[in-house]
């Protein structure tokens, strides 16, 4: 009873039906995105934010396990001499790489070849670490063509050298915050994508084609409850703000809606001592309840914590 | 259901599948209408159980999102497969026991799933949030199994033709499969950047176009002529309902993100093929309606058809919105706000679940052999649902609209918040109407097994009176 003709028919009707559906929505695609030149924000955002900001083999539970981080460095790591402030981007030893380096077909035909002819990419190995750079390259009619550059190989910088050279105050651990970000849920509420047709103003310009090349997840967000910040770190840079906002954000906004993370705290503060969360929420309650003229102190979120990382990435989002 | 895992099929009774399905979707609806109505708390208020990473917002939304898509919605229609398919074809289930251990794999899978998921482990992506690894569970251990016995079912069948509700069965357990596989391509292959967001918004898209919506009609071809007894009114609507389903609903993902920068060409495309998902609405909707004709009494007299014709009705303002909010002129006003979650509800716990309520509380009476022990609480399920749906559907619709004006208005984003308030408190009130109704039905069901009235040979449950 199978072979009833009209279901052979059918079939193929079928099969063509689903088939052309998804040559158009597929595979013609592709063929546009995969020739899209990855611009200088990409490049910035994928070096930071590192190989994978979901879940991943190399931080299954997204607890900051092999990630990069982005460093400020003012004297050179080799001499130890002054030089011009310099950002570059530390993969230590077993971090998988930037998907820019080690997937091919990433970065659009242009900036892969120079960050494989003049940055060297092709060099840098997980077991080794490596340190890359946002290098360019002026062109003919004035602009300028950025890539990746391995500093690994070009400048001969290891991992190592560079973090000490840069020191804790200016070391980002963004990619770990992009982490936390998708862990926690940010993203159900703020957006990472100003829409096209307004939201200029307030949120910023909204993301041109190559700025996403080697971002994953891009973590748009459908579902905005909150504003949008693809461009916070713009518009608002104070650490002191985004610790209290983090911490309890009624105590800088009292209508806004979002959960406190005080949790991403830990336990004990930048000096060593136990947070007592109990105490300081009877405290708040009393503030709230105007028997307190002032809230109380928020501790200071230790240079490990989850906090700090998330700060970091907040502020890397210009 | 347990012992029958390990007994010989021929020993495990007809229907056991079925049942396992049905009563475990009816516990994950239970579960998932709850933590939807606490999130929707925590919206409301923020410092309403506060200081603990497990149950933040940001932890629990996608658990919900699972529980009802993957738990209650899915599990219910691998439940109506069960029964219906066989029944359609004048034969038996393929298999009783795969059907018992997919029924207790997809326990298993979703319960491990959703814990990791609460904990924080998840790939980030929208609707595909799960870790690859359990994407690969789903496909292998949930979707596939049930698409085998299916498709045994209906190739085993003793009628020569195979009636509508099968050709949705068999093309949508195919269909959701290869989304399942393809949808994934992000993390099998991780693809990034743009690809991968396209990538995410059409798994989201093509599972509910490919998979929800064409089964949920298709449970909707069976109840209706059963239950009242009127054939079918048009088998050539149900095929171009069919048709224009596998054509029109497969290609518009890219409405979805019609503010990214997306090739114009193919937001374009999307968004002309989103307004034509309007031909297999109408077909489906009046197919439905005008098989009605004559037995109009039943909408107030027998609980499965006023489920089912209710979620029949709301089809068309879904299709209304679904058909025009994602052209250009109307989606820079909507995108992203409350109104598509309304929408999204509507979609999900509007439509789709009434008729899959209808087709569950029509199984297990059959199954089971048992009249529906007590309509008054089938009654209170109905009216708690509705009323509950509505509250949510109207509070976050005007909540998107106020947050619409909002956006191109370019108003402080503080000042939405706090116009949102009351809504945001509504759809609490609404969320937990909805939570309590299925409360009262995973009591009446489990009561209907233990005391229901034994319908007797030959007959239907509907042919009997209600008792309570």
């Amino acid at each position: 009873m199978v072979n009833f003709r009209e279901y052979k028919i059918g079939a193929r009707f079928f099969g063509l039906a689903l088939g052309g559906s998804m040559t158009i929505t597929l595979f013609m695609p592709s063929f546009d995105l995969r020739n899209v030149n990855a611009t200088e924000v990409a490049l910035d955002k994928q070096l930071w934010a590192g190989h994978e900001s979901g879940f991943s083999l190399d931080d299954p539970f997204l607890t900051g396990e092999h990630r990069p981080v982005r460093v400020t460095l003012k004297t050179d790591p080799k001499t130890g001499q002054p030089m011009a402030s310099t950002v570059a981007y530390v993969y230590p030893a077993g971090t998988p790489l930037p998907n820019g380096v080690d997937h091919p077909d990433n970065l659009g035909n242009i900036v892969e070849q120079l960050s494989r002819d003049k940055g060297r990419i092709g060099e840098a190995t997980k077991s080794q670490g490596a340190v890359f750079l946002l290098s360019s390259e002026p062109q003919g009619d004035g602009s300028k063509q950025f890539y990746i550059e391995n500093a690994s190989a070009t400048k001969g910088w290891n991992p190592e050298e560079v973090m000490k050279a840069a020191g804790d105050e200016n070391t980002y651990h963004a990619s770990y915050g992009k982490a936390i970000f998708v862990r926690e849920g940010c993203w159900w509420c703020h957006t990472l994508l100003p829409e096209e047709t307004q939201d200029w103003q307030v949120f910023g310009a909204p993301p041109m084609l190559g700025d996403f090349n080697g971002e994953s997840p891009t973590a748009f967000g459908s579902d905005r409850k909150a504003p949008d910040i693809l461009h916070v770190g713009s518009r608002n840079s104070s650490r002191e703000w985004m610790m209290l906002h983090f911490f309890n954000p009624r105590l800088v906004q009292p209508h806004s809606i979002m959960p406190r993370f005080d949790y991403l705290w830990g336990p004990i503060d930048d000096k060593g001592q136990k947070i007592d969360f109990d105490k300081w929420r009877a405290e708040y309650n009393e503030y709230v309840d105007g028997k307190r003229v002032t809230p109380p102190e928020v501790p200071m979120y230790a240079s490990n914590s989850d906090a700090r990382a998330l700060i970091d990435f907040v502020l890397s989002l210009k | 259901m347990f012992k029958y895992l390990f007994a010989r099929s021929e020993d495990i009774p007809e229907g056991s599948a079925a049942v396992y399905f049905g009563f475990s979707a009816i516990t994950w609806f239970v579960i998932g209408t709850g933590l939807g109505a606490f999130n929707a708390s925590k919206l409301a208020f923020p410092d309403f159980v506060t200081g603990l990473e497990f149950v933040s917002f940001g932890h629990m939304r996608q658990v919900h999102v699972h529980a009802v898509i993957f738990g209650w919605i899915s599990m219910a229609f691998a439940m109506a497969m069960m029964y219906m398919t066989s029944a359609l074809g004048n034969t038996k289930l393929w298999s009783e026991k795969l059907g018992i251990w997919n029924a207790f794999l997809w326990n298993v899978g979703l319960s491990l799933g959703l814990t990791l998921l609460w904990s924080g482990m998840t790939s980030g992506r929208e609707y595909s949030d799960f870790p690859w690894f359990i994407d690969l569970y789903i496909a292998t251990f949930m979707t596939i199994p049930l698409g085998i016995n299916v498709w045994m079912t209906v190739i085993n069948r003793k009628t020569q033709g195979i009636y509508t509700t099968n050709w949705f069965f068999a093309s949508a357990v195919f269909m959701v499969s290869i989304v399942f596989i393809v949808g994934n391509l992000p993390e099998w292959f991780h693809l990034t950047g743009l690809t991968e967001a396209y990538l995410t918004w059409w798994f989201a898209h093509n599972v509910l176009g490919l998979w929800i919506t064409p089964v949920a009609a298709a449970i909707a071809y069976y109840t209706i002529p059963k239950v009242t007894g009127n054939p079918l009114y048009s088998h050539r609507i149900g095929h171009l309902h069919f048709w224009s389903v596998v054509v029109f609903y497969s290609t518009p993902a890219a409405h979805h993100l019609m503010s990214a920068p997306l090739p114009e060409w193919l937001k374009s495309f999307a968004s002309v093929e989103g307004v034509l998902i309007l031909v297999p609405a109408v077909a489906f909707v009046s197919n439905i309606l005008l098989t009605m004709q004559g037995k109009w009494n039943m909408f107030v007299e027998n609980l499965e058809i006023r489920f089912t014709v209710t979620g029949c009705l709301m089809a068309i303002p879904l299709n209304m919105q679904g058909g025009f909010q994602q052209t250009r002129a109307i989606n820079w006003y909507i995108h992203g706000t409350g109104w598509i979650v309304a929408h999204a509800h509507l979609a999900l716990l509007g439509f789709s679940t009434f008729l899959e309520a209808a087709a569950v509380y029509l199984g297990l009476q059959t199954l089971m052999k048992r009249k529906l022990y007590s309509l008054t609480l089938g009654n209170l399920h109905f009216w708690f649902l509705l009323i509950g749906f509505t509250t949510y559907w109207v509070s976050m619709t005007i909540a998107g609209l106020i947050q619409g004006a909002g956006k191109i208005y370019e108003v402080p984003y503080i000042d939405v918040v706090m116009a949102e308030h009351p809504y945001m408190i509504a759809r609490w009130i609404g969320g937990s109407l909805v939570f309590v109704g299925n409360c009262f039905w995973l009591y009446n069901m489990w009561m209907t097994a233990r005391a229901g009235t034994v319908i007797p040979e030959g007959r239907m449950a509907h042919e009997l009176a209600y008792e309570r």
